[in-house]
């Protein structure tokens, strides 16, 4: 289970938030909400360990993530801003470099089969600087159908995704929360997701 | 894992050859331009061959340094890399003899080749590609850290050779010392000696190093 208490995010000499605290059991999505600027990419880095928060502490069940590490990490898939992506390899390389160094090695078939679920059908063999934007973040979502990790941040998931692909994303991330997964996420647009138990916490 | 970053490394650098060639081209051009513009006195040649090979070889490995890990800095796949449940040692270790490959071993290969151009004897070019195979393996792994601490910094490029070209002058020494000793006829195992403990340090210190800087400097 994740849990932060007492959160404090300090950026040069401005704070972005104070005293944010939650807990997410098995099943439990918390949606990020607030204006630009407001520290939701900051505080989603300090849940992955990325960043250190100024006080207050992150625990996976229950022992902070500093302690745990690559225990930690096995456990987590986060994608954020950027995308991950490589420009000169294919789909399917990309695909299988990132689920290999996250831990998990998938063979050409599964890849290809991700990449075609997710809508890139006759596009794994391309680099992916030919992908337009929107096709590019599929490719660094696919990611996501091929992991098994329990608890998945995720930084915007939806920009630049057309409709047909974020009704894909809501159903993959209904099935992850049906099969007792977490998922922490920020996102500017109204989405309905159903889940065990919704946090919606708002940054200002 | 090791492999599958290593095979990545390779796979993209063949997809850009051209930052491959240019090292190795800067490497053939400043080695070249000495003969050309000292004159052909053959002893002078001899003498001053191994401190030019060996310097241009350490500017061309440190050409490349910058993009060991901004590539992969800019893209997002370094944030993959830190949160891998692999060792992050390990992943760094890989890059840095992917960089080796790509950067270091085109050097070796062409080093006898432009040592004939100093009329150096065969004993001395031997001793010269055996140098440089043992000497640039550090130059990359203690590239690595200097690489890992600028990342991301404006004027990053020229910080990396302030903090990197100090920490190559001992392999500097040793590996042209070793050559100069061989073409006097003298006993150059001592350089060797010394060139594999610099190897072995940098081999088991420069991962843990450069995997710290990097996690400093992706806060």
């Amino acid at each position: 289970m994740l849990q932060g208490s007492n959160l404090v995010c300090i950026r040069g000499d401005r704070r972005l938030f104070r005293d944010i605290n939650f807990s997410l059991e098995a099943g439990g999505l918390m949606q990020v909400g607030g204006p630009n600027g407001s520290g939701k990419t900051s505080l989603l880095r300090m849940l992955c360990g990325l960043s250190a928060p100024a006080h207050g502490d992150i625990r996976w069940c229950g022992e902070t993530i500093r302690s745990l590490g690559e225990v930690y990490y096995r456990a987590l898939t986060y994608l954020g801003h950027l995308s991950g992506t490589k420009d000169d390899l294919t789909a399917i390389e990309n695909l299988r470099i990132s689920s290999a160094l996250a831990g998990t090695e998938i063979d050409e078939k599964k890849a290809r089969d991700a990449l075609r679920h997710i809508g890139l059908k006759g596009r794994e063999l391309l680099p992916v600087k030919v992908l337009s934007q929107g096709q590019k973040k599929r490719v660094a979502l696919a990611r996501l159908l091929v992991c098994d990790t329990p608890l998945w941040i995720l930084d915007e998931p939806l920009a630049a995704l057309d409709i047909h692909a974020i009704k894909l994303i809501k159903e993959l991330l209904e099935k992850h929360l049906i099969q007792g997964g977490m998922v922490v996420m920020t996102t500017h647009q109204e989405i309905d997701i159903a889940a065990a138990a919704t946090h919606k916490l708002q940054l200002t | 894992m090791f492999w599958w970053i290593i095979k990545r490394d390779i796979l993209l650098a063949m997809r850009r050859r051209s930052d491959v060639l240019t090292t190795l081209f800067f490497f053939v051009i400043v080695v070249s331009l000495f003969p050309l513009s000292v004159g052909p006195e053959i002893n002078m040649l001899r003498t001053m061959a191994p401190g030019v090979v060996w310097v241009a070889a350490l500017l061309a490995s440190m050409l490349s340094l910058g993009r060991m890990f901004s590539g992969d800095y800019q893209d997002g796949t370094l944030e993959q890399m830190l949160l891998s449940p692999h060792s992050l040692s390990l992943l760094v270790l890989g890059k840095a003899f992917a960089h080796w490959l790509v950067s270091g071993v085109p050097l070796v290969l062409m080093a006898p080749v432009l040592g004939i151009q100093y009329d150096l004897s065969v004993d001395a070019l031997l001793v010269l590609t055996a140098s440089l195979l043992l000497g640039t393996p550090v130059l990359s792994l203690i590239g690595a850290i200097g690489a890992a601490l600028t990342l991301g910094l404006r004027g990053g490029g020229v910080l990396v050779s302030l903090l990197v070209l100090p920490l190559y002058i001992p392999v500097l020494i040793f590996g042209s010392g070793a050559v100069e000793a061989s073409a006097a006829g003298l006993g150059y195992d001592a350089h060797f000696s010394l060139l594999g403990a610099f190897f072995l340090v940098s081999l088991v210190f420069a991962p843990w190093a450069v995997a710290s800087s990097l996690r400093i400097s992706m806060e």
